[in-house]
């Protein structure tokens, strides 16, 4: 490819996630006004405090969220429901907008640089953003769940900030050592099941909060009313972490092939090796805790919020403060 | 539905803690039930995690010995504590083998118990129908145009399509003749052999480990273009083996660098960057095998006999002539530098022993002249020049303007002592640098140019220069068993997580007519079926299936 059509094409890529960012930002406002519309209708019941109980999700409950669901907030009033609606039509409809804008963007930045666009820090955070705003748009499909879509975006957001100021480096050629179809399989699947997890990290943090306010048996009022029930979202982030951790063990298997490949060893204690052992430990302690120990609510979601904590040094501490073989951050 | 009835999966709530009976058998059994408990094990899992994390922090012995020296050097007394506490080998260390053997030991030890518990529920017959089955988390009720005995065959049908396994459950008395008939079906033990499976796979990759660290070996040699090695112990610049590795299984190949080439983006945003390495070698597997060549690169290692040979990291290594005062030749040769930095600034020392220095050697031991001395010269090579207010350095690591900046010392290299020595470093605490002028002696060649050594020591003539690559020489015992391990551990633990065990249980009585009342009812036996759904489908599949197999006439009732 020439080098012009490239320069072009990495700018493009600049500007759709910069446009991505900006409808992120109006997708953000209009759920949180939303939110706050639902929650403001004068005379309004609040939510009656609902028993922590520990019940399955979703039985065949396919359609969005239209209807009174079980996930869905108390019905509010008429006049303030259609305002809310309207809102809420806009966020998600902005919010679609902004994930295709994003998803053009990587697309973009692949085209301009040749190949798959996951060769930096940069690269791996737009990418990641993509997967978790994908991954929360597929969930939203089946449980009304714009309370917890607020935070998603928010956290979205967050990270495309920090990808554009801190860690953006212009397009560039993959390191030889990158140079591999494993760092298409290994790092995707990283990717992927990273973005998994950041959901399910939401999901967990509005879990502790909800089980909180449902504790003190007071009705709820203000935003947590419009939280879906701290069992609901027990269920879900179980649900969105088991799914996040067979891929996150393949990515560490696929790791230690291409490893074995590029370094002749398949597991050498490398600072990366480690943190993604420790993260995969606390997830599968997470999982076992759920399933066999019977811990439920906010005990399991403070192990799940550690395992998102690992995860999130092993991408930033690791890559940035420890000399390693993983030295591909490319800051 | 009613969703008091979901059953979520009952907790396996660990046994309470009682104290311990008395006698080492009583002793035995409650330590063994305590380790095995899921509690533990959980403690055991949070633990690993933790035990793993000094490893990342603290340099390894392992992957960092330099690091590991400049700590003990800088800090003598942290690092005596961090050798103390088996900080430096974190996971070889006794303390954390204690952790991962005590967690596989409670692996076995609830595997082996499941496993025959599987056993037995998957040759069990599925439950028997509840009597009341519309007390089921899912339930339906309808009436079939139909005689029960053919409602019953298609339910089978249903049921077996849906892969479920199926029998006739005895307890309502006789075959559709006025009372009722039932059929009790399940599926999902795929969930818990995987979950087994799982556990299982884990213990074999935990023992192709132990095989790898056992028989396993890695080396590195480094070889300069034009120069090559045999697989030999002795031709090894480092070598790391297992316990129980024998230098006689190292294939007996031999193999010689032809070319090194290095490729760097000249242009564009991250001008300097790696592009390729290739490693144009010609190797011979056996000494009697006839020669091969191969390209060796970054992700392409070269692979013979269960050994891989993977390119490491490159260099420049100049090309030195260093003469005595007469014009002698006392050592002509590349000597690998190494890089310090993505420019290949690169440091390096050519030691010329007295021994090496002929007729000197005798009479410097015999009058103690100056010129009986060592040489050693300490070097600065610089792919592409520059020398400004932050001294001499390269600013791209291709060869545009090399140039080698050099210091020298005169002495005792100390290569008698017996003491093994990097060949990177000079020891320089018998030896004194040479001056000029009463400034420390340098000079700063360019290709082609030489420089006097100050005070009679002859002169060193910068040649040119020419590349090495580090080879990496490893065999990685039971990495296959780990793989497979590995791989039936992924596929375990997918269907542990999302195959559903399901019961499911169709009734069937005669209603006046010939047609008969159907009941289909499910329980879910994992958080978050869509067990509703699955009951509805299995109830209009039978519909559909008596349908067809009978049409009515249009308008009947
Ligand atoms: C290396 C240590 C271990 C790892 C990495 C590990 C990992 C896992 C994972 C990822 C699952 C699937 C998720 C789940 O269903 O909970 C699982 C399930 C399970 N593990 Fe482990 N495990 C380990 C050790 C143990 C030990 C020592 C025990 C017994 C004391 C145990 C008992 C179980 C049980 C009973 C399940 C089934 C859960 C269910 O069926 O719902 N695990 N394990």
């Amino acid at each position: 490819m020439s080098q012009a059509l490239s320069a072009q094409l990495a700018a493009l890529s600049n500007n759709l996630v910069y446009a991505a960012m900006a409808a992120y930002t109006v997708a953000l406002l209009a759920l949180a006004a939303q939110l706050a519309a639902t929650r403001t209708v004068p005379g309004e019941a609040p939510r009656p405090v609902r028993e922590p109980v520990s019940v399955s999700v979703g039985s065949s409950r396919r359609d969005g969220g239209s209807s009174p669901k079980v996930l869905d907030p108390a019905p509010a009033l008429p006049a303030a429901s259609s305002r809310a609606e309207r809102l809420a039509r806009i966020g998600r409809s902005v919010l679609v907008l902004a994930t295709l804008l994003l998803a053009g963007g990587v697309v973009a930045r692949g085209l301009a640089a040749g190949r798959t666009p996951w060769g930096n820090m940069y690269e791996f955070s737009i990418t990641g953003a993509l997967v978790a705003a994908l991954a929360y748009l597929l969930l939203r499909r089946r449980y009304p769940l714009d309370a917890v879509g607020v935070w998603l975006v928010a956290v979205v957001l967050l990270t495309l900030g920090l990808a554009v100021t801190v860690l953006y480096v212009p397009v560039g050629p993959l390191l030889p050592a990158l140079r591999s179809y494993w760092l298409v399989i290994h790092v995707f699947a990283a990717i992927v099941s990273a973005g998994v997890f950041t959901v399910a990290m939401v999901l967990s943090a509005l879990q502790i909060v909800a089980e909180r306010a449902e504790r003190t048996g007071r009705p709820l009022r203000g935003y947590l009313a419009t939280l879906p029930a701290a069992g609901r979202l027990d269920a879900l982030a179980y649900r969105v972490t088991a799914f996040g951790f067979p891929v996150w063990s393949f990515a560490v298997v696929a790791g230690a092939i291409w490893a074995e490949v590029s370094w002749g060893r398949y597991w050498g204690w490398d600072p990366k090796e480690v943190w993604a052992l420790v993260t995969w430990l606390v997830y599968a302690a997470y999982l076992h805790a759920r399933t066999t120990a019977g811990w439920r609510g906010r005990r399991a979601s403070v192990v799940a919020l550690v395992g998102y904590a690992t995860l999130l040094f092993n991408f930033f501490g690791v890559n940035l403060f420890f000399a390693g073989l993983h030295a591909y951050g490319g800051v | 539905m009613s969703r008091v009835l979901t059953q979520a999966p009952t907790p396996r709530v660990p046994p309470p803690v009682a104290p311990p009976p008395l006698g080492p058998v009583g002793m035995a059994r409650w330590a063994w039930r305590q380790l095995t408990s899921m509690r533990v094990a959980l403690l055991l899992l949070f633990l690993l995690a933790l035990a793993a994390i000094p490893g990342s922090v603290v340099p390894q012995r392992d992957s960092d010995p330099l690091a590991v020296g400049e700590l003990a050097a800088s800090n003598p007394e942290l690092a005596r504590w961090y050798e103390r506490l088996g900080l430096f080998d974190v996971y070889s260390a006794p303390w954390f083998a204690a952790i991962y053997l005590a967690l596989f030991v409670s692996l076995v030890g609830c595997i082996v118990p499941r496993s025959r518990q599987h056993w037995r529920a998957v040759r069990a017959r599925p439950p028997a129908a509840p009597r009341a089955l519309e007390r089921l988390p899912a339930h339906r009720r309808s009436t079939l145009d139909a005689p029960p005995s053919e409602v019953l065959a298609a339910a089978h049908a249903v049921l077996r399509r849906r892969r479920y396994r199926v029998v006739r459950d005895g307890a309502d008395g006789p075959d559709g003749a006025g009372g009722a008939a039932s059929l009790a079906a399940e599926k999902g033990h795929l969930r818990e052999s995987g979950n087994l499976v799982f556990h299982l796979a884990l213990v074999g990759v935990l023992a192709a480990v132990a095989v790898g660290s056992l028989f396993g070996y890695r080396a590195q040699v480094l070889v300069v273009q034009g120069g090559g090695f045999a697989n030999t112990v002795i031709q090894y610049d480092s070598l790391r083996t297992g316990a129980l590795f024998d230098p006689a299984d190292l294939p007996p190949f031999t193999l010689r660098l032809q070319r090194f080439t290095m490729d760097f983006a000249d242009s564009g945003a991250q001008v300097g960057t790696p592009l390729d390495y290739d490693a144009y070698v010609r190797w011979q597997p056996s000494p009697d095998a006839p020669t091969q060549q191969q390209h060796i690169r970054v992700n392409e290692p070269l692979s013979t006999a269960g050994t891989l040979v993977h390119l490491l990291n490159p260099g420049y290594a100049p090309r030195l002539t260093v003469r005595d005062a007469d014009g002698d030749v006392l050592f002509s040769g590349a000597v690998p530098f190494l890089p310090q930095d993505a420019n290949f600034t690169s440091t390096g020392v050519l030691k010329v022993p007295v021994a090496a220095q002929p007729g000197r050697a005798d009479a410097g031991a015999d009058i103690g002249t100056e010129t009986g001395a060592d040489i050693g010269i300490e070097g600065l090579f610089l792919p592409t020049a520059v020398l400004d207010a932050a001294g001499p350095r390269s600013v791209f690591p291709e060869p545009r303007d090399p140039a080698l900046f050099l210091t020298a010392w005169t002495g005792d290299l100390g290569l008698d002592d017996g003491i093994p020595q990097s060949v990177y470093r000079l020891d320089t605490s018998r030896m004194t640098q040479l001056r000029a002028d009463g400034d420390l002696f340098r000079a700063a060649l360019g290709v082609g140019e030489s420089a006097q050594l100050p005070g009679g020591h002859g002169s060193v003539t910068f040649d040119g220069y020419t590349r090495w690559a580090n080879f990496q020489v490893s065999r990685n015992a039971g990495k296959e068993v780990a793989l497979v391990s590995v791989l039936c551990a992924i596929a375990g633990l997918t269907a542990s997580l999302f195959v559903r065990r399901r019961r499911c249980w169709v009734r069937v009585a005669a209603a006046p007519g010939g047609r008969s009342v159907v009941e289909v009812a499910g329980l879910d036996r994992d958080a978050g079926g869509d067990l509703g759904t699955e009951v509805e489908q299995i109830e209009t599949q039978v519909r559909a299936a008596l349908q067809g197999s009978r049409p009515r006439p249009e308008g009947a009732p």
